[in-house]
């Protein structure tokens, strides 16, 4: 029987398997951010082992950072205090570090890509569950704990059983105004946020071949929102394409050597999966979610589910969650008002999504009630914002283009949604409070997003295309 | 470092009937500043349990006097989301010993055992059982024999049998730890990266 692309890698990074237990496995790549590394690093420090494989290991700060002034201290004491912990244990144990003010600093599943850290084959992990966006270039990535970055810190491995396997396709053409983000929040509502626990996804299809690589990264990104360990897209040349180049990518004959190998990295024909679902593109349209988990997403067109519709368990956690949003079963969600728009975190974050943004208000303004955030996800999507115009094009119609972080996508610094305020937002999260406190999440696109700016309330971006 | 050793024990259970728990309600995001692993318990379902005046939300279980126990009883699909270790800390940290649902994600349940903090997966229908015996009888006690991987509701003496992978039953009795045991196969890795290179 054929082997699945997962375990063509998954296998050849087994150590060894324990009986009845877990598989030690080697992991090629680990990402350190600020917030889930300082207790690892203690624990290594207590145990008195050094980092095993520091040339492995790459870290900047993301999660706290503020998004304006950031060559000025950090003036919340607590984060200023994490991310100064940061950059000493890099200091200490000789890991590379792009710390603040770094032409390289960066949401970290931002930056892995971009400097061609990320490369097919490779196993990826991070104590960061959006880890999974590096599958987007035929990667094993996930996110783990912070017992398990002690693991990789002190030994470069961790224990985990092989999950299941899924694959989901998306066949055929995509409409108009129909992006990546609309293909995994459809995905997500069909599945549902807990479907995929267990497995770890292979897409594919035609829909999901066409997209860039940004688009990619944009999807298996958010494959843990439906509880999915990870996921991931069979290497092409859209991806040797992507990485040829870039700064820590194989280069010259190198690169040429790896891309026969990463050729070898797909699903043999005959392999089977646990399971299989398969999703026509034409159903897919623009997408919005009106709850508190990424599963409880909607056709901006149509309404939010009535309570008939609801399983009788899940009634009242959907009640609470209509609550907690101040909706009401059954709501059109066209015409909404909304009062903030964030465009940017590791989801949407790249330059193809400020270009995306740019693209769609030119000539536009800003809608008076909207408070928008726009956050490059790196220093290097900055940059490219600056050269190409984007930064002038935005603030003609009356945005600002912030300093890159996490920024807003989970509110650890000042960038906070107040209380009972409506968001749409381009990152991967809705939960309750998980733009501030009380703060009301509508997950979107970029383009959404953008539309919404403009108008001021929910609206079909294809409206105005 | 070991973590403390898994004793099997009877308890009364403290409900929360909420599907989808996800990690930023039970450790949010503006709580992961700290640098060492201890505390959390204290903003364990921050916003759920407190107001924003940080005065106690009375309708909130664990606000609830009526309600004790080292056992937490959830909805299903607990512990979605980040993969922040926090959340099972702070689990961990408020005194609970298990967390008993009819569903986990995957990495709530890894960082669970990795804490001596034991996931007990049963069937929706148990479930309903277990919410039930609460319900009639807040007191109600249920018995966690880890040896035997089974759930016990006391009163009615019946019982559920829950997964655990044999290693992983091993290190919480023993109070093992994977990073010791890692460390002490560092030649297999160091063979495993020669043989690749
Ligand atoms: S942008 Fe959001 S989801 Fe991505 S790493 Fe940062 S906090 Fe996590």
């Amino acid at each position: 029987m054929g082997k699945t692309l997962f375990d063509k890698i998954w296998d050849s990074h087994v150590v060894s398997e324990i009986e009845g237990g877990p598989s030690v496995v080697y992991i090629d790549r680990h990402l350190v951010h600020e917030v889930t590394s300082p207790q690892a690093f203690a624990g290594i420090e207590k145990r008195g082992v050094p980092v095993f494989r520091p040339q492995n290991t790459v870290a900047t700060p993301d999660h706290n950072v503020p998004t304006i002034d950031q060559h000025l201290p950090i003036k919340d004491a607590l984060s200023k205090f994490q991310v100064d912990k940061l950059t000493e244990n890099c200091e200490r144990h000789g890991v590379d570090l792009y710390g603040l003010n770094h032409p390289y600093q960066g949401i970290v599943h931002v930056i892995g890509p971009q400097l061609g850290l990320t490369q097919p084959g490779m196993t990826i992990v991070c104590g960061d569950s959006h880890t999974s966006t590096h599958g987007a270039f035929g990667a094993v990535a996930f996110g783990i704990g912070t017992s398990e970055v002690e693991m990789v810190l002190a030994t470069q491995c961790i224990m985990q059983p092989k999950p299941k396997k899924m694959r989901i396709t998306v066949d055929g053409e995509l409409g108009k105004g129909v992006t990546a983000k609309d293909i995994v929040l459809y995905i997500i509502s069909k599945v549902t946020a807990g479907g995929g626990t267990g497995y770890f996804v292979e897409f594919a299809g035609s829909a999901i071949r066409g997209l860039s690589m940004e688009g990619r990264m944009t999807v298996c990104n958010m494959s843990i929102e439906m509880g999915a360990r990870g996921g991931h897209i069979a290497p092409d040349e859209t991806t040797f394409e992507y990485i040829k180049g870039r700064e820590r990518a194989p280069q010259g004959e190198e690169f040429d050597k790896a891309v026969a190998k990463w050729k070898e990295l797909k699903t043999d024909d005959d392999a089977v999966f646990d399971k299989e679902i398969v999703f026509d593109a034409a159903d897919i349209e623009p997408m919005i979610t009106y709850g508190t988990n990424p599963g409880m997403g909607a056709k901006i067109v149509s309404n939010i589910p009535s309570l008939t519709d609801i399983e009788d368990s899940e009634k009242a956690s959907f009640e609470k969650s209509m609550n907690y949003m101040g909706f009401n079963a059954g709501d059109q969600l066209v015409g909404k008002p909304v009062d903030y728009v964030f465009v940017g975190s590791c989801t949407n974050g790249r330059i193809e999504d400020l270009r995306e943004v740019a693209g769609f208000v030119k000539g536009k303004k800003k809608a008076e009630n909207i408070t928008a955030w726009i956050v490059p996800g790196s220093k290097q999507v900055e940059k490219m914002a600056q050269d190409e115009g984007i930064v002038e094009v935005l603030e003609e119609a009356g945005f600002k283009l912030r300093q890159p972080g996490c920024s807003a996508c989970l509110a650890m610094n000042d960038d906070k949604i107040p209380e009972g305020k409506y968001a749409v937002s381009t990152s991967n999260r809705n939960f309750e409070g998980r733009q501030g406190p009380g703060s009301r999440t509508l997950l979107a696109s970029p383009l959404t997003a953008a539309a919404v700016a403009v108008s001021g309330k929910i609206i079909d971006p294809r409206e105005l295309l | 470092m070991a973590i403390d050793k898994f004793i099997s024990f009877e308890s009364s259970a403290v409900p929360l009937a909420i599907e989808n728990v996800d990690t930023d309600q039970i450790i949010p995001a503006r709580f992961l500043k700290a640098t060492t692993r201890d505390g959390f318990g204290e903003n364990l379902f921050r916003d759920w349990r407190f107001d924003k005046n940080n005065e106690p939300i009375k309708d909130f279980v664990l606000n609830d006097d009526t309600y004790t126990g080292k056992i937490l009883v959830a909805g299903k699909n607990f512990g979605s989301g980040s993969s922040r270790e926090h959340a099972a800390w702070a689990v961990h940290d408020y005194g609970f010993k298990v967390v008993v649902s009819s569903f986990f994600a995957d990495i709530f349940r890894g960082n669970s055992l990795n804490n001596g903090l034991l996931p007990v997966q049963v069937s929706e229908e148990f479930l309903v059982k277990v919410f039930a015996e609460i319900d009639k009888d807040p007191n109600a006690q249920f018995k966690v024999d880890l040896e035997n991987q089974q759930f016990t509701i006391v009163a009615t003496g019946e019982s559920t049998g829950f997964e655990i992978s044999s290693y992983k039953k091993e290190c919480l009795l023993n109070g093992f730890d994977d990073i010791d045991y890692l460390i002490s196969i560092k030649d297999k890795i160091e063979a495993f990266e020669e043989a690749r290179a």
